[in-house]
């Protein structure tokens, strides 16, 4: 009863969809009010339907309802009950709901805080978003149905897939859902402005603390399926670049790029056509990323179960939302005006210039992850494109744009001097090639990359010390003066220069774990030792014990450095019961200068095992920059200007 | 001379049955060929586990192929040898960084090409926007504060 | 004429979207043969019913015939062996068997449950054979001309399609 109550809210929802897709963007253009007030309201009502689906599913799981197909694919009673609950979003169909209910709590919020927008604005926007349930809708119900029954009903089901039953892998969809759905409001945003005319500076303070919102929580979704890669699949691996990973990456480029451009447009007035554009590049890489992972068309880890039919409904759906919006664009673009003047040098252009770079890395993973299937349907033979590609090619693009990073907030709006920055930031200079140098020495050894890569990271340290430096003591003064000084930073500006320092640590961390980390296969009989880099690791034998759904020969670890005691750790390999694949779960020891990292291999024979120590130095410096970036988000948009009741202009 | 004997035994048996801890010996048989060998096939996909590498996947063929890299290297070939043996048999497919020829030369110029047309454009567009009449632009409404000497600019 | 660039989103998109469309019917996981068109590698191996006789390369020249990449252990052999067993019945071509990482009684075992339509069958235990004909999923199949150059690889289990529009063309005209 209850799946089919959700089906029949979907279908509920779809009709709704399509009413909140059409009545208020026509009552918006013909100005009729009666039409354009059903949008708040329509809004309200499609999350409540979704919602009540997503219940429906959510009580199938918890309930172990193995009649519904989806249920028996991606659970088991054993299951413990959160593991439960993530596998609603653990295979397609579900996953897709998890998108409609995103989707809908974003519509509601912005109905919910919008009230300072013009009516045909917001009418405009809610219609956009409908237009966008009513295609996720329509595939929901075609073709990837979560509420499909199963019958005969099977005693229990599938389990799910053990390397999902993990609490990194229950946070990490939705956040990262959050991120990409979140970008379909600067989406919308941009499409009602380019129908309405009303694009202006005003229109970008709007936008931005949605499009803010959205990309922190891409870039925790993005951090936290970079750490769980680390810690779960066992050789300490973070990034792969693989296809679905650079489906994530690429709107998280366009979504940086859109923030920047956001903050000169609501500035200056300037770059309005631009900004437009990368809203809509944004939502659009989202969309294809979805089109990426689930139709089949490049082979991933991550992919879904593939099915070319939903692959073509995707690609449908997104040539005509995509295809619309650019022919939109390219209509109405040229009509919008210039906005201020600026000088060739200036920080303007420095963000123009920053928001260049950031589209063409977007482009180059785009270029490097579809390549083979463009030569593949040219008939031009078969390929792979792997990490070695990407990070010869991507790497280097960052380089101009950090550089930037550090000269952006120094320049001056309308015209800078190159002379003057020059001269505020020599220190920073000075101290970036120093400190950099003195890091690789300190670390063991200086590598030319290396350097040049803590050059990249001690740059931003500096230029954004610099920064605080000249904003906290304008005209000199003691420490009253500078506390007070501090105190009326804004919290924008406290954002940004926290969101950089992010960058900054983050830079840190790849630089000083790729150059520096060290791995020991060794051979371990109980009693053995080995050491790296000063740390002793001592095998003590091998503890077998039954976990809720697996069974598992954890092994004891005991850790030494100068002979004391840092700590133990406990690798384990598990054979999961139902699905009977072996899994490992290293063991980590955290600490801020770096991670002791264990995971074992195979058994040999003797009682011995072949287990895997590595070091390595920073590595958690990688993710905790990515927080601080997402702190300096919800920093930027707790600012005063967005806590206005009104929507006056500034 | 029985007793002494015993005592010996009882020595020499205690000396062997106790596990003395010692450093655990390197997991490869020979360490410095495992590198080389890990280098090479870090750079080589898995065919089967078509995410992951040759070095790091359990796949079957994997295991196969990392020993024919090994008693490649052990009968003295060089690393571009063993990089042709796989290319001869399963295609440019089977490397992961892509080859430099003509059909992948967009790949590889692409991003370069992406960069130096992007700014360039950048460039001249901004200086023809600089040289339009000033009726084109609208009103600076509202005038950022200019900073004294040495000042960072407004807030962003 | 400034308008024109506008379109240049739109542009590059149309593009992208014909060729992901073109993407959605082809295979990322199959790889191609280099060995098409290249000599077939040089083999001995032991016959699979009896380890004293051994088979090579050479001893093939001179005909066109089919090598096909099975094991006991191998899923989706067992649903080609029915076609393989058909097929054989025709008598097109000598077609050998080449059994890949496998166990000599399980292989035996497994010929005798699912059918044997091969004239001989090669016994590679150590799957050597199999790399350097650039096997990486079995069942593979080869068809190899009078002058021992491959002319055809076929991933994955043989489907009727293939062996009516591909490999019976094939054959005939290598026979001239």
């Amino acid at each position: 009863m209850i799946p089919e109550i959700g089906h029949l809210a979907l279908w509920l929802a779809l009709g709704l969809a399509l009413i909140l897709g059409v009545l208020p963007m026509v009552g918006a253009w013909r100005g009729r009010e009666d039409w354009m007030t059903l949008a708040r309201p329509g809004a309200y009502s499609l999350a409540a339907l979704v919602t009540l689906a997503f219940g429906c599913l959510l009580a199938s799981f918890i309930g172990n309802d193995f009649s519904v197909l989806y249920v028996a694919e991606n659970s088991n009673s054993a299951l413990p009950i959160q593991y439960r609950i993530a596998g609603l979003w653990g295979g397609h169909e579900g996953s897709l709901l998890l998108w409609m209910e995103m989707l809908c709590l974003w519509m509601v919020a912005v109905a919910r805080f919008s009230r300072h927008l013009p009516r045909p604005l917001l009418s405009r926007i809610l219609s956009v978003m409908g237009l966008i349930c009513v295609g996720f809708l329509l595939f929901m119900l075609l073709t990837s149905n979560p509420f499909d029954r199963l019958f005969p009903v099977p005693a229990d089901g599938n389990d799910l897939n053990p390397l999902l039953q993990d609490p990194g892998m229950v946070v990490h969809p939705p956040m990262l859902y959050m991120g990409y759905v979140g970008f379909s409001v600067a989406f919308a945003f941009a499409i009602a402005a380019l129908i309405g005319g009303d694009l202006d500076a005003v229109w970008a303070r709007w936008t931005r603390p949605w499009t803010t919102v959205a990309w922190l929580f891409l870039t925790i979704g993005i951090a936290l399926g970079s750490s769980w890669a680390y810690y779960e699949l066992g050789w300490g691996g973070w990034w792969f670049w693989d296809p679905v990973e650079n489906a994530s990456l690429m709107p998280w480029l366009l979504g940086t790029a859109l923030i920047h451009s956001l903050a000169v447009t609501e500035k200056r007035g300037s770059f309005k056509s631009w900004t437009v554009l990368l809203a809509i590049l944004a939502f659009s890489f989202s969309l294809l990323g979805t089109f990426l992972v689930r139709s089949g068309v490049l082979s991933s880890v991550h992919a879904f179960a593939t099915d070319p039919r939903r692959g073509l409904f995707i690609l449908a759906f997104l040539t005509v939302v995509i295809g619309a919006s650019f022919a939109l664009y390219a209509w109405r673009a040229p009509t919008v005006g210039l906005g201020a003047r600026f000088a060739l040098i200036s920080k303007e252009t420095a963000l123009l210039a920053n928001n260049v770079l950031f589209l063409v890395a977007a482009g180059a993973v785009l270029l490097g992850t579809l390549y083979p299937l463009l030569l593949d349907a040219l008939g031009l033979g078969k390929i792979s494109v792997g990490p070695p590609y990407f990070d010869s090619v991507f790497m280097p693009l960052m380089a101009p744009t950090i550089f930037l990073m550090g000269i952006g907030p120094l320049a001056r709006w309308k015209e800078a001097s190159v002379p003057d920055l020059a001269r505020r930031l020599r220190w920073a200079a000075g101290v970036t090639v120093v400190a950099a140098v003195l890091t690789g020495w300190l670390a063991g050894e200086v590598h030319l990359v290396a350097t040049f890569g803590l050059m990249m990271a001690f740059w931003i340290f500096t230029s954004v010390a610099t920064d605080l430096w000249e904003r906290i003591r304008p005209n000199g003064g003691g420490l009253a003066a500078v506390r007070r000084q501090l105190g009326t930073l804004p919290r924008s500006v406290l954002g940004m220069l926290v969101a950089h320092l992010g960058v900054a640590a983050f830079c840190l961390g790849v630089v000083m774990v790729k150059t520096y980390e060290v791995e020991s296969d060794v051979r371990m009989a109980v009693g053995d030792t080995t050491t790296v880099r000063g740390y002793t690791f001592k095998f003590n034998g091998i503890r077998n014990y039954e976990g809720p759904n697996y069974t598992a020969a954890q092994a004891q670890m005991d850790i030494t450095r100068n002979g004391a005691l840092v700590t133990e750790l406990k690798p384990e390999k598990r054979i999961y019961r139902v699905q009977q694949n072996p899994m490992t779960e290293a063991a980590i020891s955290p600490s801020l200068s770096g991670d002791l990292y264990v995971s074992m291999g195979e058994e040999v024979d003797g009682g011995a095992w072949i287990i895997r120590v590595y070091v390595k130095p920073f590595v958690d410096w990688i993710w905790g920059g990515c927080l601080l970036m997402a702190l300096g988000g919800a920093l930027s948009v707790s600012d005063r200007r967005y806590r206005r009741k009104q929507g006056g202009v500034v | 001379m029985a007793k002494w004997l015993t005592f010996l035994g009882l020595v020499f048996g205690l000396c062997v049955s106790q596990t003395w801890a010692k450093e655990a010996a390197p997991a490869a048989d020979d360490p410095v060929l495992e590198s080389r060998m890990l280098h090479i096939t870090a750079e080589l996909r898995c065919l089967v586990c078509q995410n992951q590498t040759i070095a790091d996947s359990h796949a079957d063929l994997a295991v196969d192929l990392r020993r024919q890299v090994r008693e490649m290297l052990q009968q003295g070939q060089t690393d571009q040898q063993v990089v042709d043996y796989m290319t001869a048999r399963y295609g440019d497919f089977i490397l992961y960084r892509p080859p430099f020829k003509a059909i992948t030369a967009l790949l590889w110029v692409g991003p370069g090409a992406m960069v130096l047309c992007g700014l360039g454009a950048l460039v001249l567009i901004l200086r023809r926007r600089n040289q339009l009449p000033d009726d084109r632009f609208e009103v600076d409404e509202a005038e950022p504060d200019e900073p004294a000497k040495g000042q960072p600019a407004d807030r962003v | 004429m400034k308008s024109l660039r506008f379109l240049i989103p739109l542009g590059i998109f149309l593009t992208l979207v014909v060729f992901l469309g073109v993407g959605l019917h082809r295979d990322p996981r199959e790889v191609p043969s280099p060995l098409i068109g290249k000599p077939a590698p040089a083999f001995a191996l032991t016959r699979l019913d009896d380890p004293a006789q051994t088979v090579r390369r050479d001893d093939m020249l001179g005909k066109v015939w089919m090598l096909n990449v099975w094991a006991s252990w191998c899923v989706a052999c067992r649903e080609e062996q029915p076609l393989m067993v058909e097929f054989a019945r025709q008598k097109l071509l000598p077609i050998y068997g080449l059994d890949y990482k496998d166990e000599r009684p399980a292989a035996m075992k497994w010929l005798s449950s699912f059918g044997n339509p091969y004239d001989v069958s090669l016994f590679d235990q150590e799957g050597r054979v199999g790399i350097d004909f650039g096997v990486y999923g079995v069942p593979e199949t080869f068809i190899i001309d009078r002058q021992g150059v491959i002319r055809f690889k076929q991933i994955g289990p043989v489907t009727p399609d293939v062996i009516r529009d591909t490999i019976e063309p094939l054959v005939r005209q290598l026979n001239g």
